[in-house]
Parts: structure tokens; C-alpha cells; sequence
């Protein structure tokens, strides 16, 4: 009994004492400030263009989408995709598709306007996403993220 | 198989030393005195050459340190200036670039030595783990080291590597932000790896320590797989016969590792890796450093995400289950007529695998990949263990004296 008690106050230490030595790992709070919110301005972005911001490290593509993209991202019927979202649930207004620029396969950056499906083609291992930013074929599990963003204005968007 | 030191001092200083620390009498008895078998040949002088590779690395990582500053906005110059300005920098860096392939091409023969001669069977099989465990080590650190110089292969490898964490269920995301320190590979990642590359040398030349103390403990296999019977008959003493042995295997690598590094010392790098990181730009082609490319292949051969990372650090982990795949009573490939074909097929697979990972993954290279990692794995899990049971070996030599009398005779006949 005593040996158990022991023991048990013995992990206690040692966990509480090796616990500040495994969270030091995390983001620090410089890292984490520097990855508040930022602000785009839509004005600059004619429709059928897009552009990379870089958003706590990571490109974030805002594309302005046109009729036709919109219409091949809302064509698709569901049981096509191997993560299967409606583009609906995707975007808040149809033309502007907003999306981490990360391929969820190993992180590489995809790249716009290729591959088959008239999305993003990812060079590393072959991944390619539709005008949704979603996974339709190659070794990426899950599609594009999106990341939290909302407009504050009509030509104002703010992401994170 | 070494005995009581029978070391004995000469000098009063040496004698009141050693009953106070008997470094020498161990050292006496571990390299001096400590028999090996007769038959050995060169394929068995790779351990000294990489215990020298590891202290090359050393030597030469200390001096670049003292040059180098692991910062997002100065590692990149920081190399650049120790290859234009820091008197010799060019040559010390080059040494240690080239050195870390060197150090792959020889833990790969001996590594493929143990595999053939059967060195990991019992009762070798704790030295042959913690050689998967030194194996290991290197190639983390080789991975961070080549993070280093922070270039664009240094910095989308880190991305791809880290990210392969990313793969396992629910924790994934954390373990990946953990090892980043933040939300992609940037100074708090490049800071880490500086660290524990500069720390994983002395971990692996600690279990350097216990490889060489478990080696120490059974006795080496030989290219016959019979243990040595009658240590007088069987054996030499390591000094002067392995040493110098050893010593000649070791200019002749020496030799091989300058011509890289005086000749061709960007040839096994990649010339992406001389244009800083850029995150917001992948290179159009990652390759890993070659010493990676089967387990790239493996990783990319499997068609999803969780299964391809499964697959490729199996393909490592399998090393350790070796000494009880294997249920063949003989050690040694030289008496196992079948064992030696799937043994060269399995290196063969292993270099197309390396081919195979430097090319594109698309059309026939994936299918051709698949394929390969069906055998690497099959060679392991089917061929090891069925072997053993179906194959006849050939008549084994009585002892390993026997075997060196007999090559004898015939020689002369």
C-alpha cells in the first residue's frame, strides 16, 4: 500500500514536471498574436482571378469565381467525391471561394487553374481539387480548408 | 567470448590506475586482445568505418556550428557565408554534406551484410535491433540536418516529413502544430531541429556504446554463421589482424568519400536547395535525399493518406521483427542456395524502390512502385518465414577453422 502511494505521488511529479518540458513545444504567445485575424480587399480581384495572402504561415487563395466555375462546383453530385461537402456549404457568396492553399495530402501548395477538374493540381503527389477547392482525385484525403473569414463590407473580407 | 582481462600494466603508474579504474585492462581486452573469427572478410570492416563516419560528423558539425545561426531570415546566409568566407568553410561543410551520404552508403552494406550472413540471429538478435534503433537515429538526424541550411528542398521536406504526422487519427493535427511550434514549418520549427539535430549524434553514439558492448557479449557472426567452437583454432586476436584490416578498408573508404567531396560534392544534393525557402512556393519536384528514396516510393505507393505512412515506417519497423521472421536454422546465405536469390531480388527491389522514388509519382512508376513494395514486404513476411521450412541448406563446415583449411587445400590444388 505504502509502495503504491508512493508511486503514485512519484507519476504525479514527474508528470507535472514534464509536462512544461512537452507544451514549451507549442506555438508561443508571440506566434499565436502574430496569427489574429487580417483583412483582404476584394476590390482589387477582377472575376476569374484569385490571389494568395499569407495567413499564419500558410497562402490562403481568395478566388473570385465565375459563372461557369460556380456552376461545375454546383454540378457535382455528391457521391462523386471522396469527401463529399456541397459547394454551398463551402463558400458564404458563391462568386468568392475562400481556402487554405494547403494540400491535405503532405502539404505542399497546390496550384491554380490546373488539373482536370479546373481547380488546383498539387505537384508533390498528384492531387487535384475542383472549383470547390475539393479533393476529386490523387492521394489527399480531404479537401481544401476553409479557414474562418467574413466580409465586413462588400469589397472587405476579413479571414481568421 | 571476452573473458577476465588479462591485461597487465607495465608501469607502476599504469598498475595503481587500472586498480583504481581498469580502463585500460577494458580497452585491452575489447581491442587488443579480443578474438575474432579467422574467416572474416572485408564486408566486416564497415562497423570500424562507421564508427569513424560518426565521429567525422561530429567533428565536422562542431565547427559549423560555431559559423551557422539557426534563424528563418540568417540560416541561408549564414551557409553561404561559410562557404565564401569562413576560411575552409567550403571544404568543412562539403565534408559533412557528403559525409552524411557516406555514412548511408555504409550503414547500407553493413546493414545488408548482417541481412545476408544472417548476423541477426540468435543470439544476435539485441545487437541487431539496436542497430535498427542507431538506423533510426540517423535518419532523423539526417532529416533535420538537411533542414538546416533552410533552401527550398530543406523547408518543403520539413512540410512533407511533419506533415506525414498529420496522418494519424485524432491527434494528428496537434502532434503537428506541437512539432512546428506554430501553424506551419517556420523559425520555431527551424530552432528545434538545429537543437535536436546537434543532440541525436551523442544519443546514437551512446547506443553506438551498447551495440558494440551486445556485439561484444556474443561474439561476431561470420561469413560461415558458425560460432566459433575453439577460440584458439577459430580465432585471431583483434590487434594486429582486424586492425589493420580495418585500418586498410577505412583509406580506401576515406578514398571514395574524397573523391565526392573534391570532385562532384553537389551531386547528391539537389540544386533547389541553393535557393532560399520561400513558403509560399513549392518546388515543382520534392525529392528526399537518396538515402530515403524506397521509403519515399513505399510512402507514395500506397493510395491513401493514413495507409502510405503506415506502410513506409513498417517498412523500417519490420527490421526488428527479423530474428523471428527468419525460422531458417542457418545463419549464413553462403549455405542457403534459395535464401540467395530473393536475397539479391530483395536488393534489387530495394534500389529500383530508390529509382522509383526520385521519378514523378504517376503511371508506371506507381504501379511499378506497388509492385516493388508488394516484394520488399513479401521478402520480410512470406519469404523469411517459409523459407526456413522448405529450402535444404547446404552441409555446413565442421568449424570456422575447418572452412578456412579446407579453402586452403583447395587453393593449393
Amino acid at each position: 500500500m505504502l509502495f503504491i502511494a508512493t508511486g503514485a505521488v512519484g507519476a504525479v511529479g514527474v508528470g507535472s514536471v514534464a509536462w512544461p518540458f512537452i507544451h514549451q513545444m507549442n506555438p508561443d504567445a508571440s506566434t499565436i498574436a502574430a496569427g489574429a485575424a487580417i483583412d483582404v480587399d476584394l476590390s482589387a480581384i477582377p472575376e476569374g482571378s484569385s490571389v494568395t495572402v499569407k495567413w499564419r504561415g500558410k497562402p490562403i487563395f481568395v478566388r473570385h469565381r465565375t459563372p461557369k466555375e460556380i456552376k461545375e462546383a454546383g454540378d457535382v453530385t455528391l457521391a462523386q467525391l471522396p469527401d463529399p461537402q456541397a459547394d454551398a456549404q463551402r463558400v458564404k457568396k458563391p462568386e468568392w471561394l475562400v481556402v487554405i492553399g494547403v494540400c491535405t495530402h503532405l502539404g505542399c501548395i497546390p496550384l491554380g487553374n490546373q488539373g482536370e477538374y479546373d481547380g488546383w493540381f498539387c505537384p508533390c503527389h498528384g492531387s487535384a481539387y475542383d472549383t470547390s477547392g475539393r479533393i476529386r482525385k490523387g492521394p489527399a484525403p480531404k479537401n481544401l480548408e476553409v479557414p474562418n473569414y467574413a466580409f465586413a463590407s462588400d469589397t472587405k473580407l476579413t479571414i481568421g | 567470448m571476452s573473458g577476465p582481462s588479462t591485461y597487465v600494466p607495465k608501469s607502476a603508474v599504469g598498475r595503481w590506475f587500472e586498480s583504481r579504474l581498469p580502463i585500460m585492462g577494458l580497452m585491452h581486452s575489447s581491442f587488443v586482445v579480443y578474438p575474432t573469427p579467422r574467416n572474416l572478410n572485408y564486408w566486416w570492416t564497415f562497423g570500424g568505418i562507421l564508427s569513424v563516419m560518426l565521429m567525422v560528423q561530429i567533428l565536422t558539425g562542431i565547427v559549423l556550428v560555431m559559423h551557422y545561426t539557426p534563424h528563418v531570415d540568417y540560416a541561408f546566409s549564414s551557409v553561404e557565408l561559410i562557404m565564401r568566407d569562413v576560411n575552409w568553410g567550403w571544404m568543412i561543410r562539403y565534408i559533412h554534406a557528403n559525409g552524411a551520404s557516406m555514412f548511408f552508403v555504409a550503414v547500407y552494406i553493413h546493414m545488408l551484410r548482417g541481412l545476408y550472413y544472417g548476423s541477426y540471429k540468435a543470439p544476435r538478435e539485441v545487437l541487431w535491433i539496436l542497430g535498427v534503433i542507431i538506423y533510426l537515429l540517423m535518419m532523423a538526424t539526417g532529416f533535420m540536418g538537411y533542414v538546416l541550411p533552410w533552401g527550398q528542398m530543406s523547408f518543403w521536406g520539413a512540410t512533407v516529413i511533419t506533415n506525414l504526422f498529420s496522418a494519424i487519427p485524432l491527434v494528428g493535427e496537434s502532434i503537428t502544430t506541437w512539432l512546428w511550434g506554430g501553424y506551419s514549418v517556420d523559425n520555431p520549427t527551424l530552432n528545434r531541429f538545429f537543437s535536436l539535430h546537434y543532440l541525436l549524434p551523442f544519443m546514437i553514439a551512446g547506443v553506438v556504446v551498447l551495440h558494440v558492448w551486445a556485439l561484444h557479449v556474443v561474439g561476431q557472426n561470420n561469413p560461415d554463421g558458425v560460432e566459433v567452437k575453439n577460440v584458439a583454432r577459430d580465432t585471431l586476436p583483434f590487434t594486429p589482424y582486424a586492425t589493420v584490416k580495418d585500418g586498410f578498408a577505412m583509406i580506401c573508404f576515406m578514398l571514395f568519400f574524397a573523391w565526392w567531396v573534391f570532385y562532384v560534392p553537389n551531386y547528391l544534393g539537389h540544386a533547389d536547395n541553393y535557393i532560399e525557402a520561400n513558403p509560399l512556393s513549392t518546388p515543382a519536384h520534392i525529392v528526399p535525399e537518396w538515402y530515403y528514396l524506397p521509403f519515399y516510393a513505399i510512402l507514395r505507393a500506397v493510395p491513401s493518406k493514413l495507409g502510405g505512412v503506415v506502410a513506409m515506417f513498417s517498412a523500417i519497423i519490420v527490421l526488428c521483427f527479423l530474428p523471428w521472421l527468419d525460422t531458417s536454422k542457418v545463419r549464413s546465405a553462403k549455405y542457403r542456395p534459395v535464401y540467395k536469390v530473393f536475397f539479391w531480388l530483395f536488393v534489387a527491389s530495394a534500389i529500383g524502390l530508390g529509382y522509383l522514388g526520385a521519378m514523378p509519382a504517376e503511371g508506371g512508376y506507381v504501379l511499378a512502385s506497388r509492385l516493388l513494395s508488394i516484394y520488399y514486404f513479401a521478402f520480410f513476411l512470406v519469404v523469411m518465414p517459409l523459407l526456413g521450412l522448405f529450402e535444404t541448406p547446404r552441409a555446413l563446415p565442421a568449424s570456422i577453422a575447418d572452412s578456412v583449411l579446407k579453402n586452403a587445400h583447395s587453393a593449393k590444388a
